[in-house]
């Protein structure tokens, strides 16, 4: 079984999903950064592929990404790290990045990496609904990899049933809107949306994510959901804590999940 | 009857051929499906089209003169005219598409406009039409842009705009379209963004490409009355992100006989390192929206291109201009910032006119096509070069 949907099997409040950017503070964190996030008790990894034009991201993940390709980091020095991840990471990791690395690396050379080191789906921002059915569901299945799709509070209650429809794994639930590290803390008028997709009944488990930074956020965004992603608010601790980086993950995290 | 399909025609997913469609983020979805929906319908009512042919002839200053240029015929032993595209308001053919694009936003509903620009032209275009309209105006430029560019920051302050510093990768074009991209996600309800090029997501690139189509739509009456032909032997004009060649070339597309030469930026030369020539130098990938060519590592970063003309800074093209070339329709060169130096004031000497830097590479491309004697050549002047005094005076060799 795909270990996302193995873990929504056996757990289904307060998943903690946790995004870092490859590359980032430092060229070789990669594995390091993974195993505090497993040892922290997070649920899920997802790891950023560094881009040059991530328009989806705020200032935080665009200072990371750029210092991660500065740094060196490329996809296939990417998968280099993540070769033998399963040998002491047992929670499901997923990639997050943008169209453009993974068309000129090659959509099933991609895949098939994704399948030989462990990864367990994807997160695409700029890959559109319509463009995954077309182009690529098939090879991304084909390789077990689980594709995320993200909804926004101005999705239509017809495209989050599409879009739940052709999910297998998780609805990453963007919060508000904005890109990520936006805003933080949440509103009245955030809280209705997530009740109004909540009260749809899915199918496929949501995740919350943008906005979320500590252990009140996370809270409340569980309350609404099965979980939430932290993304900004984490790359900003491993920005300020070049030394003791794992002690550091793990006293955040412990933190928040408190 | 068999119809015969054109050969240069976006589909309805937004591609011309393997170029276009709109890779865009979920949270932009509902903004790209109102304007797919609406843009044919609002542009093609009457309503719409008067006030569009209203503001474009007593706002804009159409038609703009296509002008017989004696001298340079004379001296390149062919009938060349220049569009002067250089004689809209505000210096450019940018206009057209604001014009279009701030009657559209109103139609929509819209309270907000946002827009990017690199060396300000279409951000002085946006604030020009957002004051004439009443809407609030924000723009983001690159920081280092806007230091290059400062008469034009000053200028769309007095319009009333913001202009906000872009301040991430390169701090230019490619990155205030980034951060017109990433404030629309943040502002996705009231707000429309213009785009200036005929780049971004499906419908922007044919959208734009259409209020640009004003220019050849005049080039086929004015040479009609002046050749007795509504079609030229060759149309020329530059290329960055493509609009005004777009627009000098969309009645022309599909016309065979008709040359259509695009001239990119080869800066300091295509294979120097520092050069903006998309065609020679990209390759198929995603930028801003849509699949076109691209400059670009092995590793599917973009790269960062090089011309002395901001306007062709840009390491992207837009994916009809992919088309054009990947099809063969369009011939495609590339002149160096040196000698586009040159050309531009060849230009002002020989006709009395001061092109824009970006204008003066398809002037220099006349040096690089073979033609007939007495063929009938179209340059489309697409700006004036008073933005780039400051360029001419730096390079200083006049």
């Amino acid at each position: 079984m795909n270990r996302i949907n193995n873990l929504f099997h056996t757990k289904n409040e307060r998943v903690l999903s946790i995004y870092f950017t490859a590359g980032y503070p430092k060229l070789e964190d990669t594995l390091g950064i993974m195993e505090a996030i497993e040892e922290a008790g997070a649920d899920i990894i997802e790891i950023g592929i560094p881009y040059s034009d991530p328009i989806a991201d705020g200032p935080t993940i665009q200072e990371s990404n750029l210092i991660a390709l500065e740094n060196g980091m490329s996809m296939k020095m990417l998968f280099g790290q993540l070769k033998d991840m399963r040998s002491t990471i047992h929670i499901p990791v997923v990639l997050m990045g943008y169209l453009n690395p993974i068309i000129q690396f090659g959509v099933e050379e991609f895949c098939a990496k994704c399948k030989e080191v462990g990864v367990d789906g994807l997160i695409l921002p700029d890959l559109p609904m319509q463009q995954f059915l077309d182009e690529y569901k098939e090879i991304f299945e084909s390789h077990g990899l689980r594709n995320i799709f993200l909804i926004s509070p101005q999705t239509s209650e017809k495209r989050i049933r599409e879009i739940d429809l052709y999910s297998n794994g998780f609805i990453y639930m963007v919060s508000s809107h904005s890109i990520t590290g936006a805003k933080s803390g949440i509103t009245e008028e955030q809280i209705s949306y997530f009740e109004r997709v909540k009260a749809m009944d899915l199918k496929n488990p949501r995740l919350i994510g943008f906005g979320i930074s500590d252990q009140e956020t996370f809270q409340k965004a569980s309350q609404y959901s099965h979980g939430a992603i932290i993304g900004s608010a984490f790359i900003k601790i491993l920005g300020q804590t070049p030394e003791n980086q794992k002690e550091a993950i793990v006293a955040y995290l412990k933190k928040v999940k408190n | 009857m068999n119809m015969v399909k054109p050969l240069i025609q976006v589909d309805e997913k937004g591609f011309y051929g393997k170029f276009g469609g709109a890779y865009i983020p979920e949270m932009l979805h509902p903004n790209i499906e109102e304007l797919r929906e609406n843009y044919e319908s609002i542009t093609a009512s009457q309503s719409f089209q008067k006030e569009f042919k209203s503001l474009l002839k007593d706002f804009v200053g159409r038609p703009t003169p296509l002008y017989f240029a004696s001298r340079l015929s004379e001296q390149y032993q062919a009938k060349i005219y220049l569009k002067r595209e250089d004689l809209c308001h505000t210096g450019a053919h940018k206009v057209n598409n604001t014009v279009g694009q701030i009657i559209l936003a109103k139609k929509l509903g819209k309270k907000r406009i946002i827009a990017e620009t690199g060396a300000g032209q279409h951000g002085v275009a946006t604030a020009t039409v957002c004051a004439l309209m009443g809407m609030d105006c924000t723009v983001y430029m690159g920081e280092l842009d806007m230091a290059r560019q400062k008469p034009n920051v000053e200028r769309m302050r007095i319009l009333g705009a913001k202009v906000v510093p872009a301040t991430s990768g390169s701090k230019t074009l490619k990155d205030a379209t980034n951060e017109a991209m990433r404030q629309w996600i943040n502002n996705p309800v009231d707000t429309h963004y213009i785009i200036g090029s005929v780049v971004g997501p499906h419908p922007y690139p044919e959208m734009v490409a259409r209020f640009q189509s004003v220019i050849s739509e005049e080039i086929k009456w004015q040479l009609k009355s002046k050749e007795g032909t509504e079609n030229p032997d060759i149309v020329m004009a530059c290329v960055g992100g493509g609009s005004n060649a777009a627009g000098a070339f969309y009645h022309y597309y599909n016309l065979d006989q008709v040359r259509l030469i695009a001239v990119e930026a080869a800066g300091l030369g295509i294979h120097s390192g520092k050069s903006a020539a998309t065609t020679a130098l990209g390759t198929p990938g995603i930028l801003h929206g849509s699949k076109t060519l691209l400059m670009q590592t092995e590793d599917g970063q973009v790269t960062e291109p090089h011309s002395i003309s901001a306007g062709l800074d840009y390491p992207g093209i837009g994916p009809v201009h992919a088309h054009l070339f990947d099809t063969g329709r369009a011939e495609f060169l590339a002149v160096e910032d040196e000698d586009a130096m040159k050309a531009g004031i060849a230009l002002s000497r020989t006709e009395g006119i001061i092109p824009a830097i970006e204008t003066a590479h398809a002037i220099h491309a006349l040096n690089m096509i073979e033609y007939k004697t007495d063929d009938i050549i179209v340059i489309n002047l697409s700006g004036r070069g008073d933005k780039d005094l400051d360029t001419y005076i730096k390079w200083g060799g006049y």
